[in-house]
Parts: C-alpha cells; structure tokens; sequence
C-alpha cells in the first residue's frame, strides 16, 4: 500500500495499482457507486411496495436482476474489484467463489425443490395403489 | 557408507530453502489477498444460509408467513442506513488516503452510527416478531430466517466492534501503515456485508412478500 497521500482523489483514478488491495478509492468512484445503488435499490423496493407490475412472477424476476446488477456494482465501485489486484488473485478467488456459490445454491434448490415435490399430499394415494 | 557425499546435496537443499526465506516480503504484503479470500470463505457460510432458507422458507408449520411478518417501509429504512454507512465508509477512506486524521474519524464515527441504527432497527423488528409469538422455534422458515438475518446482524456487529477498535488505534498511533491496511480490510468487510444484505432484502424480504 503506498504510504503518501494522493494528492487530489479525482486524480488517483488512473493510478497503477497492481499490488496494494483496496488502497486506490476516489470519492467520484464512491458516489457513482453511491448513486447507482441507491437507484437500483429503490426501483424493486417500489415494484414490490406499489405492485406496479400485477403479474408477481414477473417483478419476482425483474427484483432478482436489479439484486445482481447491484452486487455488480457495489463489487466494482465500492470493492474495487478489477482483473489487476493481486495480479488477478482476488478475481480468481471471486470467481471460483461464485462457481461454489452457483453449485450449492442451484444443487440445494433443485434437489429439495423435486423431494417435497415427490413428497406432497397431492400426489396419487399410495394406499390406494395394489 | 559414503557421508561426504551424501551431506552435499543436503547442503545445497538447506542454502536453497535459505535463499528462498530471503526474498523481499514486506510486513502485510499478502493481508489484503488473504483477507479477501476469508470473505469469500465467510461468502460460502452466507451461501449455505441462504441454501437452508431457499429449501426452508416456504414451510410456516401453519404458522405466519413473510406477508404477515415482514414490513417493508422498516426494511427500506434498513437498507438506507446501511448503504449510507458504505458511502460513508469510502469517504472515510478518501481522507484516510488524503491523510486527514480528523476527517477519517469523523467519518468512521458517522458509519458506525449508520451500522448502530442497522442493528438497532433490525433487534426492534427481531423483538416484535418474537413478541407476537413468530419466534425461530416457531416453524421451518423462521428458524432459516433468525438463523441467515441473524449471522448478517452478528456480522455487522462484529464490524462495529472492529470500528471502534480501529478508531482508539488511529487515535493513539495516527494514520500509519499498519492502521491504513487494518482499515483497507475493514472497508472490504464493510462493503462485503453490503453486498450480502442485498441478497437479505431481495431474496427473504422484498420476495417473501411477493410470496
């Protein structure tokens, strides 16, 4: 991390930083975080609160894209990710968390999801079966 | 038995392994690198959670559901004080960079009173819900419910803890190398928590209602 102090914040942003984490934030970088957040958490707070939109599976979906264009953002301007620091390390440990993450969410949702499903009352009667 | 000769390449193993010790680390090179590959650590505990209330959160035992529990103005007000104690948290590191003690400490006070009125907010609507009887014992889905909002609100608290830690550090010592990198991986841990409360609000609030 580099211990003199960047003279004008606006000015870090081309900075090299190859090695030194986290250490290159910029208030312009912090506000456009700031403000693109904000949007993209008001917006599916409103549809949901307002019911805008009748059609629930449609918001349910329009809310989970507005949740991961976010994320997208607070990793950006707010965690500062980018393919150069670490030398790519912090990227490649993000990413193959992400793999984790996508394998035991979808992996949990799918198998539990056709269990209850197959477990259900609705389904034909067993005893009624020969 | 031949020792001279089998003491040679002992020899040239141990100067390598010297030689390789004697590389340039400085103190702290790798704390960033290793401190984010915790959070992704910590990332997979909030992935099992959220798993657990994604298999779980549709079984109300007959007891009450999302709609009756949740209220969303309250969650709103929520996620407000926690994305301003991120922007806080960056103006915090602007003048950390900039060198200003005085400006840093008032911004770090600012985040932690945001992260203060997050967990108070979130306690008050554990306690009315436990008041009206939507306790963890109560079904399937409150159980996942107290178990992944309650480690993000353990989270957060922790983060507080280690605020005020570092606030008593940059007191003390100033902005030194030691203190700039302990709260460069705070800023990580801050802004991560961020992150995983829009996975809260989205996926256990704003659909839970939609339910």
């Amino acid at each position: 991390m580099s211990a003199t102090p960047h003279p004008d914040p606006h000015a870090a942003d081309a900075a090299s930083h190859g090695g030194d984490g986290a250490g290159h934030a910029t208030l312009r970088g912090y506000l456009t975080g700031f403000v693109l957040a904000a949007i993209l958490t008001a917006i599916p707070f409103a549809l949901v609160m307002t019911g805008a939109i009748p059609d629930r599976q449609a918001t349910a979906i329009i809310v989970m894209g507005f949740a991961v264009v976010q994320i997208f953002v607070h990793m950006i301007y707010f965690l500062h990710m980018d393919a150069r620091t670490e030398h790519g390390w912090s990227l490649m440990a993000l990413i193959f968390t992400i793999v984790m993450v996508v394998i035991a969410l979808a992996g949990s949702l799918w198998v539990m999801y056709h269990l209850n499903a197959n477990m259900m009352p609705g389904m034909p009667d067993m005893s009624q079966l020969p | 038995m031949s020792m001279a000769a089998g003491a040679r390449p002992e020899e040239i193993a141990v100067r390598t392994y010297v030689a390789e010790e004697a590389h340039p680390h400085a103190e702290g090179d790798s704390t960033s690198l290793g401190f984010w590959i915790y959070l992704m650590s910590d990332c997979l505990i909030f992935a099992m959670l959220f798993a657990a209330y994604g298999v779980l959160g549709g079984n109300y035992a007959a007891g009450p559901a999302p709609k009756d529990l949740f209220h969303l103005p309250l969650v709103a007000v929520n996620t407000t004080a926690l994305l301003l104690s991120s922007i806080t948290y960056g103006f915090a590191m602007v003048a950390m960079q900039e060198g200003r003690i005085g400006r840093t400490q008032l911004w770090l006070a600012v985040t932690g009173l945001f992260g203060l009125a997050f967990i108070g907010i979130e306690l008050s609507e554990f306690a009315d819900m436990i008041r009206e009887g939507a306790t963890p014992q109560r079904s399937a889905f409150l159980s996942a419910f107290f178990t992944l909002v309650g480690t993000h609100g353990l989270h957060v608290t922790a983060g507080i803890v280690w605020l005020v830690t570092l606030m008593t550090q940059v007191r003390l010592h100033g902005l030194t190398a030691a203190n700039r990198r302990r709260l460069a991986c705070l800023s990580m841990f801050w802004h991560f928590l961020d992150v995983v409360w829009i996975g809260v609000f989205t996926f256990v609030y704003l659909l839970g209602v939609l339910r």
